[in-house]
């Protein structure tokens, strides 16, 4: 018997197997999870990864722009370690713009594992080890300090952390409400289904952006900002739910005539019962297309809200928080290297959407 | 029969109330089903024999579908008249059914075993690990091999024949007394379709539940019957025992369906047919719904319909002439289009 099993091991590839392989076809898609991945990782990891700690300012260094790092130094000489070179603000005294000079003296070399600002992981482990940063005494702003002398780039992985997890939770938020909302109207369909899909339609007749103003503007600023970051995953997701409870609707109307929902009935379950046991898991994949789908949409809708100051609030950062500091075109022109989280954002949204498209390819079983 | 019947359906009436108008899938249909027994259901599609079992399941659509009138006895209640909540405890505990398309018919994201579990733990209130127990013993009585293998399986992974295994399986899982099978061999191939038929007939002896058996096909209800309705155009024309219905069919209907079977005895160029189709239940002809396609309808059968009478003690049938069929049995004629039997 043992001999069968492994026999029949060898022959058919399990669903996951089947997935999997489809998936690892889509390249780009392929690159987009690694992304999304990588992403993760340094939101979860954000202080490990941020060589300056993203609320402390520095009156020294304000504007500075991105520092780049040097493999070789003025008399031309290849150093194996790169180093960053001391630097001095100063002023023009013409148009009292900031100006840095670099002072060749000074030579700091980058290293990896350092110990830096002091942590908390997840609120439990102590610690100040980070990733990289340069020796005592310089400095590294890879992508150059904001109006406080705040490191640009600790900030942006600070940010990633609210603007994913925004998008994530929304985004499983309004898969939650829409499946269900989704699967009470296509199961019960008739009355039931035209009544819920006009009220859907109210929800996306109105205006997106108007509609998230007014509901994210009745959260109070006074609010801890756990509360606030709650408050904008509500608001993203009852702008989003909408569109899920249409798309799973659409497939459980196709479920419910299939002999299995009549066979659970016969067996004396209830329609409740029905919907979440055996109608929505048969739509699960592509609840979980539409769900990598929306993320995207939602982190724009987040940087929408904060870039219109109506979203997170600083002291917390987000990518829309970041952006809100680029508002004005003297800034731009001045220091362009604030607008970096918009790259950010964009290469972002791209990963995630070619992410999804993969994960669509892969669970249709008709794309094979 | 002198036992108490266990169901005792009296002049069920379900409409379906469409654009187009009322549609009477069943309407006024009588039969009883005593404990044990196996009562047979036979018509053609679109007859309401469908309708009068998921009648009973009380699981016709509604809207469009209403149970109008009758009543259906079960166990001293009216199911017609009990409310959703005690008809889910009556469904899978006392009356379970199993369905024609094995391949829809189970879940196909969870194992099989999840699934008889699943009913097990819902009507029985049992713990997870016992469930499963039971899960592989009903298994093991429905002939599948290797069931603790099995029990993990996918419905993808198992043959039409296993599939509707696992669903008597299901269906029997809480010992009901009445099982409803609609059709449950139709999408089966005829070796398939005898083992599963043998199987239930065994299970329905040791477990002492009553089987209403539906389909089309007379092979089946020969097989498996103790008692027959013919059902035609939601009536029903014809009841009585198995033995009787086969040997002397009283109404011109069965008596078709019956010449319209090929025969291993008899030597016959082109089988009868009825002719025509069933009449569309929006506009049903008056008098006798059977006219438009009986060879012995006149007068009478135009214009009023007949009662389903006792033609014999237990052979009820609803004809007016269905005297004028049995001289014509006896003489050895056929009332269907002659088309040139050679003996």
């Amino acid at each position: 018997m043992e001999k069968v099993k492994k026999e029949k091991e060898k022959k058919y590839l399990s669903n996951r197997a089947k997935i999997w392989r489809r998936y690892k076809k889509h390249k780009l898609g392929m690159f987009g999870g690694l992304v999304v991945l990588l992403l993760l990782v340094l939101s979860i990891f954000a202080p490990f990864f941020s060589p300056y700690d993203y609320t402390k300012p520095n009156y020294e260094g304000a504007y500075m722009p991105p520092q780049p790092l040097n493999f070789k130094d003025e008399t031309g000489k290849f150093n194996l370690i790169p180093f960053t070179y001391g630097i001095k603000q100063g002023m023009d005294p013409e148009t009292w713009a900031r100006t840095f000079e670099i002072n060749p003296e000074q030579k700091y070399k980058l290293k990896f594992m350092i110990r830096g600002w002091d942590y908390e992981l997840f609120g439990i482990f102590k610690s100040n080890l980070h990733l990289f940063g340069v020796e005592k005494g310089g400095s590294f702003h890879p992508f150059g300090t904001d109006k406080l002398g705040r490191d640009i780039f600790s900030r942006i992985i600070f940010g990633s952390r609210i603007s994913i997890f925004i998008a994530f939770f929304g985004s499983l938020l309004s898969a939650v409400i829409g499946s269900l909302v989704g699967g009470i109207s296509g199961y019960f369909s008739g009355k039931t289904d035209l009544f819920i899909q006009r009220i859907i339609e109210m929800f996306q007749l109105f205006p997106q952006l108007p509609l998230m103003m007014a509901l994210s503007a009745a959260i109070p600023t006074t609010w801890p900002p756990i509360l606030i970051f709650i408050g904008i995953v509500v608001v993203l997701s009852l702008i989003q739910w909408t569109f899920l409870a249409r798309e799973v609707r659409a497939i459980v109307l196709s479920y419910r005539e299939q002999e299995f929902v009549k066979a659970a009935q016969a067996l004396g379950a209830n329609h409740l019962y029905i919907i979440i046991r055996h109608v929505i898991p048969n739509c699960l994949s592509h609840i979980i297309v539409v769900m990598t789908l929306t993320i995207p949409s939602l982190i724009l809708a987040e940087s929408t809200l904060s870039y219109l100051g109506l979203g997170i609030q600083p002291p917390m950062v987000s990518w829309g928080v970041l952006l809100q500091e680029a508002s004005n075109i003297q800034t731009i022109g001045q220091h362009p290297w604030i607008m970096i989280p918009g790259a950010f954002i964009f290469f972002t949204v791209l990963s995630i959407n070619f992410f999804g498209d993969g994960v669509r390819d892969a669970l249709d079983p008709k794309s094979n | 029969m002198s036992k108490e019947a266990l169901v005792e359906v009296k002049n069920l009436q379900t409409y379906f109330y469409t654009e187009e108008g009322v549609v009477k899938a069943v309407d006024g249909v009588d039969y009883e089903i005593y404990p044990g027994e196996t009562l047979g259901i036979v018509g053609e599609s679109g007859c309401g024999k469908s309708v009068t079992s998921l009648s009973i399941m009380r699981l016709v659509e509604s809207p469009p579908g209403k149970i109008e009138g009758g009543e259906i006895n079960f166990q001293g209640k009216d199911l017609t008249k009990l409310s959703e909540k005690e008809m889910r405890k009556i469904r899978g505990n006392d009356i379970s059914m199993i369905f024609q398309e094995p391949m829809t018919s189970l879940n196909p994201v969870y194992t099989v075993g999840d699934q008889i579990i699943e009913a097990i733990m819902l009507h029985k209130g049992v713990k997870r690990k016992e469930a499963r127990q039971q899960a592989i013993e009903m298994l093991q009585k429905v002939g599948i091999p290797l069931p603790e293998q099995r029990v993990d399986e996918y419905p993808h992974q198992l043959s039409g024949g296993m599939r509707q295994r696992v669903m008597i399986a299901m269906a029997l899982s809480c010992d009901p007394q009445l099982l409803i099978a609609d059709e449950p061999t139709t999408a089966l191939d005829v070796t398939i379709q005898a083992q599963i038929l043998e199987l239930m007939n065994s299970l329905k002896e040791s477990y002492g539940m009553a089987i209403m058996m539906i389909t089309h096909d007379l092979g089946v209800i020969a097989e498996v019957s103790d008692r027959v309705a013919v059902m035609y155009a939601g009536k029903v024309v014809e009841y009585t025992d198995v033995d009787s219905l086969f040997e002397d069919p009283k109404h011109p209907y069965t008596w078709g369906l019956m010449n319209s079977i090929p025969k291993l005895d008899k030597d016959v160029e082109r089988l009868e047919a009825i002719p025509g189709s069933v009449p569309s239940p929006l506009n049903f002809p008056e008098g006798c719904k059977f006219n438009t396609r009986c060879p012995l309808a006149e007068g009478k059968c135009f214009t009023d319909e007949p009662e389903l009478i006792d033609a014999e003690a237990g052979h009820k049938v609803r004809c007016w002439r269905y005297k004028d069929l049995e001289e014509i049995k006896a003489r050895g004629e056929r009332i269907y289009a002659d088309q040139g039997v050679k003996e």
